[in-house]
């Protein structure tokens, strides 16, 4: 007897969300999220030599604090599963030589952070661990100089592209009752409408956005008000609205309930961040910042987490393919 | 007089470039190329050198009017050499701009650090 | 899960509506006058050096000499690229665009060495626009010199 609902959808009765940590930089800090960050750093660097070393710091010290405000050490850590939005996952992989721990890395570019919890959840309701820390990072500058342009050259931003959030989010999952739980994921497929244009991530995503929300509402048979919140990774302001047209097209209506991670990591009007944020660390630092509090003062009873993930690499791009992606669904609800 | 000549002409320019920027998906590098390939034969078939007439700097500062100079410089090398010249009059001509680009990217690589953008 | 073509066309329709489109008035006009102020600089430092003397091969170096090294320090200082977003093409098509883009590779891959960073990465925007640029010329020369 499988623990699912449908195809797609794994249910659980154990995990919870033990604690959550968030970094972020000044940008972030700035932003309507900042106040709720564990840390900001002001220097974009971090005190380190090069932007990568600077992400990889953001993935070590969030992952640390989380193990802490756990009231854990990292020897009570089953697994860790981390990724990044670095060649290889150089954040992860460079960042997890300090962290003692065995050690999942996965890759779902900006859905990272959903994939990381889904796996940590069933290897906790499997039975194979009692504490897993989850850990996702990304980084403005080291995301452009490695899948665009240098910082210095002078090009113009189209008002569809995303601004990457440099930080890091990392939560450690528990098997026990008395924090916020996760109820449910449901795990996404890869997705490619055909959409080419590196400059408008929202558009390519949103589909895959669609697919996961769509598998999670009819392999559980939940009405879309079952939840408080329903939250995309890093869609912006484009996506948003295509993923509200597409899920219309398959019957599903959500409107104020529906919000994005990219969205509300940054104020429009006053950041210049056109369509909103994007990165691993949009939907990691969103959550471990604020969502997680919400649901720990009851502010919110049960929210749909959606990390949305443009799987593209400079290479195919340039070898003309579209832009595939793939979501994944988190259910997290108050105790 | 010649100065409003050259705003105007390298405004223009500039304004083509732009509406290549906004209404096509080409990245800078390729609107780089487009512009100096242009200018290239657009100095080859005589038109640009109409343009830098009238406009001086206006033709000759934007990257076309480097494409223009390749064109010209290639031009002279192969009235005065022959054939051969294909091969030495481009880069002759550009030599300075060339070598002057690359000892500041040095200079400024060595001296200056990576920086965020706000 | 690979749409048809069909029911792509049809998303990426939607999706061409609903994409905003960049201000393009309002970005050309800014284009035009930095770019124009760009070419009157470049005016002004010619008809100074033709006043001092100097031939006309050595007044285009010496012009060069300025506009790139400024393109070169802006650049460094983290100006160019505020500059960039507000002007575009302005500041990318005059030959200031050209050395930017040969300064920002080099500074940003500088921590990747000197050889294989800097050294290599300086020409990633402004090989292409060398390599195209001679393969036109070596055409039209060829043209050019069978015509003569």
């Amino acid at each position: 007897m499988l623990k699912k609902e449908g195809r797609s959808t794994a249910v659980f009765e154990n995990v919870e969300v033990l604690s959550a940590s968030a970094f972020g930089g000044k940008k972030e800090g700035d932003g309507p999220l900042g106040k709720y960050m564990d840390f900001i750093a002001e220097d974009a660097m971090f005190g380190e030599k090069s932007w990568e070393k600077a992400e990889t710091h953001f993935f070590t010290k969030a992952s640390r604090l989380a193990i802490e405000k756990a009231g854990l050490k990292a020897d009570d850590i089953d697994y860790v599963f981390g990724g990044d939005l670095l060649n290889q996952c150089g954040a992860s992989a460079y960042g997890m030589r300090e962290i003692d721990v065995p050690f999942f890395g996965v890759y779902g570019a900006c859905s990272t952070f959903g994939e990381a919890v889904s796996l940590a959840a069933m290897t906790i309701e499997g039975g194979f661990a009692k504490n897993t820390l989850c850990t996702a990072s990304s980084h403005f500058c080291a995301a452009e100089k490695q899948f665009r342009f240098p910082l210095e050259l002078g090009t113009q931003r189209p008002p569809s592209s995303t601004w990457t959030v440099t930080g890091a989010g990392s939560c450690v999952l528990a098997n026990g009752n008395g924090k916020p739980k996760i109820r449910r994921i449901t795990t996404g497929r890869v997705v490619d409408m055909g959409v080419k244009d590196a400059a408008n991530m929202g558009a390519a995503m949103a589909p895959a956005a669609a697919q996961a929300i769509y598998s999670h509402f009819s392999d559980t048979g939940l009405d879309t008000d079952y939840y408080d919140i329903i939250a995309t990774g890093d869609l912006g302001e484009v996506g948003r609205e295509l993923l509200r047209r597409l899920l219309f097209e398959k019957g599903i209506k959500i409107d104020s309930s529906l919000t994005d991670c990219g969205i509300e990591m940054f104020d429009k009007s006053s950041q210049d961040t056109h369509s909103g944020g994007s990165g691993c660390a949009c939907s990691a630092v969103a959550f471990c910042a604020y969502f997680y509090k919400l649901l720990c003062d009851k502010s919110i009873k049960r929210m749909l987490l959606v990390p949305t993930g443009a799987l593209m690499n400079t290479t195919a791009s340039q070898q003309g393919e579209s832009i595939p992606s793939v979501a994944h669904a988190v259910a997290f609800e108050a105790r | 007089m010649d100065f409003l000549k050259a705003f105007i002409t390298g405004g223009i320019i500039c304004a083509i470039g732009q509406v290549l920027i906004d209404k096509t998906k080409l990245t800078s590098a390729r609107i780089l190329v487009l512009f100096v390939v242009s200018g290239c034969i657009l100095g080859a078939l005589g038109i640009y050198g109409k343009i830098y007439d009238f406009g001086g700097a206006g033709a000759s500062v934007p990257l076309s009017g480097f494409g223009y100079l390749l064109s010209k410089g290639v031009f002279t090398e192969t009235e005065q050499n022959g054939i051969l010249g294909i091969f030495t009059g481009g880069l002759k001509a550009c030599a300075g701009g060339v070598t002057q680009a690359i000892l500041f990217s040095l200079i400024a690589g060595i001296i200056f650090e990576p920086k965020i953008k706000k | 899960m690979q749409a048809t073509k069909k029911e792509q066309e049809q998303y990426l329709k939607k999706v061409d509506k609903l994409t905003p489109n960049s201000p393009l008035a309002k970005n050309c006009v800014w284009a035009f006058v930095s770019g124009g102020i760009i070419c009157t600089i470049g005016e002004a430092l010619f008809k100074l050096f033709s006043a001092m003397g100097f031939s006309q091969d050595n007044q285009a170096l010496l012009v060069n000499l300025i506009l790139i090294g400024s393109s070169a320090l802006l650049t460094g200082l983290g100006l160019y690229s505020s500059l960039g977003k507000r002007c575009g093409a302005g500041t990318i098509v005059p030959i200031t665009g050209f050395a930017n883009s040969m300064v920002s590779p080099s500074i940003e891959f500088k921590k990747e060495g000197f050889v294989l960073g800097l050294g290599a990465k300086m020409f990633s925007v402004a090989g292409p626009v060398i390599v195209y640029g001679l393969l036109t010329s070596i055409i039209v020369g060829t043209i050019h010199y069978f015509f003569m």
